[in-house]
């Protein structure tokens, strides 16, 4: 699975993009996020408000209890600021 | 319709000429240009250093510009549409963003570019960072009101199905 993370998400985490191999336990975007805090600090302090982000699966704009399934491509980010 | 996400300057009278030169079923065309505003005018944002950076999601940008777009041709008569957005580093008074929409007549022109300027605003993967004295920026936070307007469109849409 990749992960990606831009804006602040990005700078917190000290990374743009990691490739993960969560638990089989790990079904949703929600799980998903909660066992993305334990991988450092920096994770941590970027995943630790869900309600400031937004994600996406499969570039596609999906809620947190969306599933995810190896092979998936899951972006985290704040809410959007173009135009 | 055509969408382009790129770091470079637009011309937008050559955007126009490009996307309605030979159509003459066009009667109307209607433009919306983004520029960067200088914050420090604002006086609210007075740390704020004055350029800026727009970082995107490649891939899903491109994506999400053409369902805004092709959504607005499901809702208008366009007989031509075009969105040019801009990333990367820019400084007040560079173009960000360009919509242009064509149609036989001025209402669908119109109606149309003020919708995707409203949609892209909140749906298209983009984030602004303001750059600051010490080094570090400022991400620009998403404001309500643009989320307003973007969810007119959407009471908009359901008010004419209903009718």
């Amino acid at each position: 699975m990749k992960v990606l993370y831009f804006a602040w998400l990005r700078q917190r985490t000290g990374i743009g993009e990691e490739q993960v191999s969560p638990p089989a336990s790990v079904q949703t975007v929600a799980e998903l996020v909660a066992w993305l805090r334990d991988r450092g600090p920096g994770h941590a302090e970027a995943l630790k408000d869900l309600s400031s982000i937004r994600v996406a699966v499969n570039q596609e704009f999906a809620t947190l209890d969306a599933a995810v399934a190896e092979g998936d491509e899951v972006a985290l980010f704040p809410p959007m600021t173009g135009g | 319709m055509t969408v382009r996400v790129q770091a470079e300057d637009f011309d937008p009278g050559r955007e126009i000429e490009a996307v309605t030169s030979g159509n003459t079923a066009i009667g109307g065309v209607a433009s919306f240009i983004g520029l960067v505003r200088d914050l420090k005018r604002d006086g609210a944002d007075g740390d704020s250093g004055s350029a800026m950076t727009l970082e995107h999601y490649p891939g899903m940008t491109e994506k999400m510009l053409a369902e805004i777009e092709a959504e607005a041709n499901r809702r208008w008569p366009l007989q031509a549409s075009l969105i040019v957005h801009r990333y990367g580093r820019l400084e007040p008074g560079d173009r960000i963003v360009l919509v242009v929409t064509a149609s036989a007549h001025r209402q669908a022109a119109l109606e149309a570019c003020h919708f995707l300027i409203d949609w892209l605003k909140t749906k298209a993967p983009f984030w602004k960072l303001e750059e600051t004295g010490d080094g570090d920026g400022k991400w620009v936070e998403a404001r309500a009101t643009d989320d307003a307007a973007a969810d007119r469109w959407t009471e908009t849409r359901r008010k004419d199905a209903a009718e």
